[in-house]
């Protein structure tokens, strides 16, 4: 069988091959709530706000040994082109689930029993990926809410277009692209400090010496996305994302 | 050696290196390093690193002085909500008068507000106490609520924030650790004037030099301060302090 050609050499972006589009990252975004945070890649955005820890009803859902971390996720009807029925679907409870799992393996409530922590996590608007920004997001807004942490979590979408392995993928390669070998796309989440993998879906098909090497690429782009997640937390400022009653050093005249 | 600095951690970030040094609250270890283990301010004192939040809920830490309203009477006791993440609990014996328990409602009845103090933390819940002087039943006034993380500076250094609001307005002030501010006087407006003032000092929390600030807010509102000796005090390193001793 003859090898065929890569379709994919040049990203329709524009973008390198390992390049992860231009972040942005603020918290404090909601002023009500005891955390939150706003994450942007490209034409993707995601809202996080954390309320809790409180108490958890009904009662039998309450863990006695452990506080309870809850997780919802959401798209905006107006975050893609069609409108999204609003409410919970499929989709949806996946994603609230296994950002809830990946957000577990760092966070840690043994000091709240019988209590929940709630993340909302939303997506006014959507570019593909917008579990992994919905994460970032979620775990900034978890920190700002003072939630003990072992450490802090980032997440990457990587993916195989054709025979090419890029990263954070967006909306054209993740489900406009179809010919060749078509894409597979693969979230990741990477702790900060460990540098375990928290989470980890395939959608798709992919070799194992592919996988590999997108496991590095992934690792890379997250180190990335840290830095925009330490940034925002470290910069707050004045503004209601001010991390409250606290003087800063040097930016406060 | 004392080692004082002030840097805001993330989650993970190493503090310091070494095994000489002894993880505090929202601190863990991991290897040689003491890691955060929640978003805020570092503080190195003594050897002893913790993280002072910053941002986020109240956390009842025992000795708090709280204000709560009473939610449920059981047969020993009072629950309490303080807006923290359980229920508190003051019991009878607690109380610094003979209670008849089947009239504990003679005495405090649904809805109404208390002043108490936090007596222990366990992880069931929180233990309260009203056997001190300073602590009882609210009775007329006003409560207004402000974000928890920003009491140590309506308090400021040794009170000296909140005293010079009393000394402005003529009203008492109690300020609860869980961010309840109780406001009484004999006079609405000067009530009204002092919620004003401390919902300035919210709003303005983060700016150096807020007790000026303040202190021109108060002459505005047509009120007269009267003790300008404290006001150098209140530099930007002091009011640190502050942050620091209001959480131990």
């Amino acid at each position: 069988m003859a090898v065929k050609k890569n379709l994919y050499t040049k990203r329709e972006s524009g973008r390198a091959m390992d390049e992860v589009r231009p972040m942005t990252a603020k918290v404090g975004v909601v002023p009500s709530a005891d955390g939150s945070a706003i994450f942007e890649t490209g034409k993707t955005k995601a809202i996080a706000v954390v309320r809790g820890p409180r108490t958890l009803h009904p009662q039998h859902m309450q863990n006695p040994k452990n506080g309870v971390l809850r997780v919802n996720y959401g798209m905006m009807p107006f975050s893609v082109e069609d409108r999204i029925r609003p409410g919970p679907n499929r989709r949806s409870e996946e994603i609230s689930k296994v950002t809830e799992w990946a957000l577990s393996s760092v966070v840690d409530l043994s000091e709240f029993p019988n209590t929940v922590v709630d993340v909302f996590i939303q997506i006014p608007q959507a570019d593909a990926g917008t579990r992994v920004a919905g994460i970032n997001a979620a775990a900034m807004a978890l920190a700002h809410a003072g939630i003990p942490m072992k450490e802090m979590v980032s997440a990457i979408g990587v993916g195989k277009i054709d025979k090419s392995l890029v990263v954070d993928l967006d909306k054209y390669e993740d489900s406009l692209f179809h010919d060749g070998e078509g894409s597979t796309d693969i979230p990741m989440v990477f702790t900060s400090r460990t540098k375990n993998l928290a989470l980890l879906q395939l959608d798709g098909k992919i070799s194992i010496p592919e996988f590999k090497e997108t496991i590095e690429l992934a690792k890379k782009a997250c180190e990335k996305i840290l830095v925009v997640q330490m940034e925002a937390l470290k910069n707050v400022n004045g503004e209601n994302g001010a991390p409250k009653g606290v003087p800063l050093e040097g930016n406060n005249g | 050696m004392v080692i004082e600095k002030r840097q805001i951690v993330i989650p993970g970030e190493t503090l310091v290196s070494g095994n000489e040094y002894l993880p505090g609250d929202g601190a863990y270890r991991d290897g040689g390093d003491v890691v955060a283990g929640r978003y805020g301010i570092m503080n190195i004192f003594e050897k002893h690193v913790r993280v002072i939040p910053v941002s986020g809920a109240y956390y009842p830490r025992r000795g708090n002085t709280i204000i709560g309203t009473i939610v449920d009477i059981t047969f020993n006791g009072w629950l309490i909500d303080f807006g923290g993440a359980q229920n508190a609990f003051l019991p009878v014996a607690e109380v610094p008068r003979y209670i008849n328990r089947n009239e504990m409602r003679e005495y405090l009845d649904f809805g109404e507000a208390v002043v108490v103090k936090v007596w222990d933390v366990k992880s069931r819940g929180v233990d309260l106490s009203m056997k001190m002087r300073g602590f009882g039943k609210i009775e007329g006034g006003m409560i207004i609520s402000v974000s928890p993380n920003k009491v140590p500076r309506i308090i400021g250094k040794e009170g000296s924030m909140v005293k010079m609001i009393k000394d402005a307005t003529g009203c008492s002030i109690t300020v609860g650790q869980n961010g309840k501010v109780w406001i009484s006087g004999n006079d609405s407006d000067k009530e009204l004037a002092t919620k004003k003032i401390i919902e300035f000092i919210v709003a303005h929390a983060t700016i150096t030099g807020l007790t000026e600030k303040v202190e021109k807010f108060i002459k505005k509102l047509g009120l007269k301060v009267n003790s300008p000796e404290i006001i150098a005090e209140n530099t930007d390193g002091e009011s640190e302090q502050n942050v620091g001793e209001d959480n131990e």
